[in-house]
């Protein structure tokens, strides 16, 4: 019984070879939602079709998942740490891009490359500036709650980061009066962010097939950390740590740092996140974050397959797609065809709750597992095998 | 010869319950020191206090010179001193291989590193053979050669074992003590616990043997395997 091992030599082809999958898949997203639909060509029924199961802006929103679920994925998936108030990360970031890119500061002006003309009021940097600021500052803050919270145990740790999943984003929707500063325009939300200057052009809220490209490349570059981390020193270290904490300190991996690194990465994730996402919807609206998102995001994690960042993709796609468009398109199907008045959207949760207790119960590693967790999770039925063969003999 | 750890009347304890107390014992260069007692008689949290895990309410602890009681974990580990833990929790889901290069996780030399995984793997030849075979479908002997290993790994100047006889048949409790002795021909320094008191007398120069939390003796390995009140009480008395 021994477990194929990727060798080392086989790291930089593999690399390459995800890179090469990756771009093909990603040109044939931007083909189809940059050219085709526009193509005035396309049969009707195809173009309907596309804009009925998967318009571009569900695309879009499923990478924006995807950026996060991968953040999220070092965390649970890597350093097997439970977190249930991810969404403080994705709202941090998105006031982040609501703050650095609006006119909400109306009383500033500071502009930095940003995307709009330079008599406009409030802060306005460039998006990708932002982007790394959001990411840092997520970072900041995933430390910050990690160091007094990272003591904890398994499930006492989920509940501190329950708290803190609901504690941010109540800051943010009650932000209009902090302190005595409007620091989130409360209910309201801040609307209407800086466009993304790509050089030759700037990406305003309607240029799908372009933001497509963007977050393409943003879930790439987390891809690629993940992978990258992984395969170094830090990546064996949360292993080490997610097998067996006590062991992992005798090796000489220091726990603390090396568990709030992993905070730190997959908050860092987050910021990337809540800032595309701000972008994609144009805005940041207090209510959109809460506690659904977490669970939300975590089953992405759970059901794609915890620590294979491919599996975690599959799952965020998945449920996004279930979750925005893929339940209310069939249900509108079902009820033209039969005649019924059935309100499937209203069912999101049911079938979520249904299909992670399928998944438990038949396919606990994910949709494409880790091949190491897949060991673990099946190693009851393993032993047995061996145990019985042991006896035949 | 010098005094390379020396542990100064250390107590710990568990919340209210005092484990270990007024424990004093010293290591010298070179040396293996075995630490023997019944179960629960406080060793392991003497280990754990040692290695970094637990933090002594008294006392204290010095290595080469230097205070490392309340240190943690890892700063003990690149000090020099590495574990074989008490039920081997090696890391199951892992290669052997996987496991014996987190043993390396703090050093950089991978000249080094290369040559200390050739090393063990003279020692025990046996891991070599299933050198990429997951760590938990291992046997029990074959696990605590792991745990070992991954301990060398570290390249520790004095490598902590506790019990590593447990649960093993008597061959492989033999094979496991005769590698202990090889070890410290090599150069390491060996604090060895033991609840197999016969088999660890047998390899060690010196011995503390403790009772509910105390040293109650301690003397050269050689005259306390003559001694009859261990003899009785460790050695099922003959």
């Amino acid at each position: 019984m021994s477990t194929a091992l990727v060798k080392p030599q086989n790291v930089t082809r593999s690399n390459r070879k995800w890179i090469i999958g990756y771009s093909i898949a990603g040109a044939f997203l931007y083909f189809v939602y940059q050219f085709l639909l526009n193509w005035e060509g396309l049969p009707l029924g195809i173009y309907d079709a596309i804009n009925r199961w998967m318009p571009p802006a569900a695309v879009n929103e499923s990478l924006v998942y995807v950026i996060m679920a991968l953040g999220l994925n070092i965390v649970v998936g890597y350093a097997g740490l439970l977190d249930l108030g991810y969404v403080a990360f994705w709202a941090i970031g998105g006031y982040c891009a609501g703050w650095f890119m609006s006119e909400f500061f109306y009383f500033l002006k500071i502009h930095f490359f940003g995307a709009v003309p330079a008599e406009a009021p409030g802060i306005h940097i460039n998006f990708w500036l932002v982007l790394i600021i959001g990411g840092f500052v997520c970072a900041f803050f995933g430390a910050l709650i990690g160091a007094p919270t990272l003591r904890l145990k398994s499930d006492y740790l989920a509940l501190v980061t329950l708290g803190f999943g609901e504690i941010i984003p109540q800051i943010f929707f009650n932000g209009e009066n902090f302190f005595g500063f409007n620091i989130s325009n409360g209910t309201k939300g801040i609307v209407q962010v800086d466009p993304i200057p790509v050089g030759f052009k700037d990406l305003g809220p309607f240029d799908f097939g372009w933001k497509l490209l963007i977050f393409l490349f943003l879930a790439a570059v987390m891809v690629f950390i993940s992978l990258r981390l992984r395969r170094g020193r830090l990546g064996r270290a949360w292993l080490a740590i997610r097998e067996d904490e006590l062991a992992a300190s005798m090796m000489g991996v220091p726990l603390m740092r090396t568990k709030l690194l992993s905070y730190a990465v997959g908050a860092f994730a987050g910021g990337l996140g809540g800032v595309a996402f701000a972008t994609h919807v144009n805005g940041v609206y207090a209510e959109r974050f809460n506690f659904a998102i977490s669970i939300f995001l975590l089953a992405m994690v759970v059901l794609g397959g915890m620590g294979n960042v491919w599996g975690v993709i599959l799952g965020a796609f998945v449920l996004s797609w279930v979750n925005g468009n893929g339940l209310s398109a069939f249900g509108a199907l079902y009820n033209e065809r039969f005649g019924t008045e059935i309100d499937f959207a209203s069912f999101t949760f049911l079938l979520f709750g249904l299909v992670l207790i399928l998944m438990m119960l038949f396919r606990r590693e994910g949709l494409l597992p880790e091949s190491r967790l897949k060991l673990v999770l099946h190693e009851g039925d393993i032993d047995e095998r061996e145990a019985s063969g042991k006896k035949a003999r | 010869m010098t005094a390379m750890l020396e542990v100064k009347n250390i107590e710990v304890a568990y919340g209210k319950i005092v484990a270990v107390k007024d424990v004093s014992l010293t290591v010298n260069q070179g040396e293996i020191v075995t630490l023997i007692g019944s179960n629960g008689a406080g060793k392991s949290t003497t280990l754990r206090t040692i290695s970094g895990l637990l933090k002594p309410r008294k006392g204290e602890i010095t290595f080469k010179g230097e205070r490392i009681d309340g240190k943690p974990g890892h700063t003990i580990v690149s000090a020099g001193i590495c574990q074989s833990p008490e039920g081997r929790r090696i890391f199951p889901r892992m290669s052997a291989r996987e496991n014996l290069e987190l043993g390396a996780f703090l050093r950089n030399d991978k000249a080094g590193v290369a040559a200390d995984m050739e090393r063990v793997l003279d020692l025990f030849p046996h891991l070599r053979e299933r050198i990429e075979q997951r760590a938990g479908t291992m046997s029990g002997g074959e696990q605590q050669m792991l745990a070992v290993s991954r301990a060398l790994m570290g390249a520790p100047s004095l490598l902590l074992l506790d019990e590593p006889s447990m649960g093993l048949a008597p061959i492989l409790v033999e094979a496991i003590f005769d590698t202990i002795v090889k070890i410290r021909e090599q150069g390491t320094t060996i604090l060895l616990i033991e609840q197999n008191a016969m088999v660890a007398l047998e390899v060690a120069d010196r011995a503390y043997v403790m009772e509910s939390g105390e040293v109650k003796m301690s003397g050269k390995a050689s005259d306390l395997k003559k001694d009859e009140a261990i003899t009785k009480a460790y050695l099922g008395g003959h």
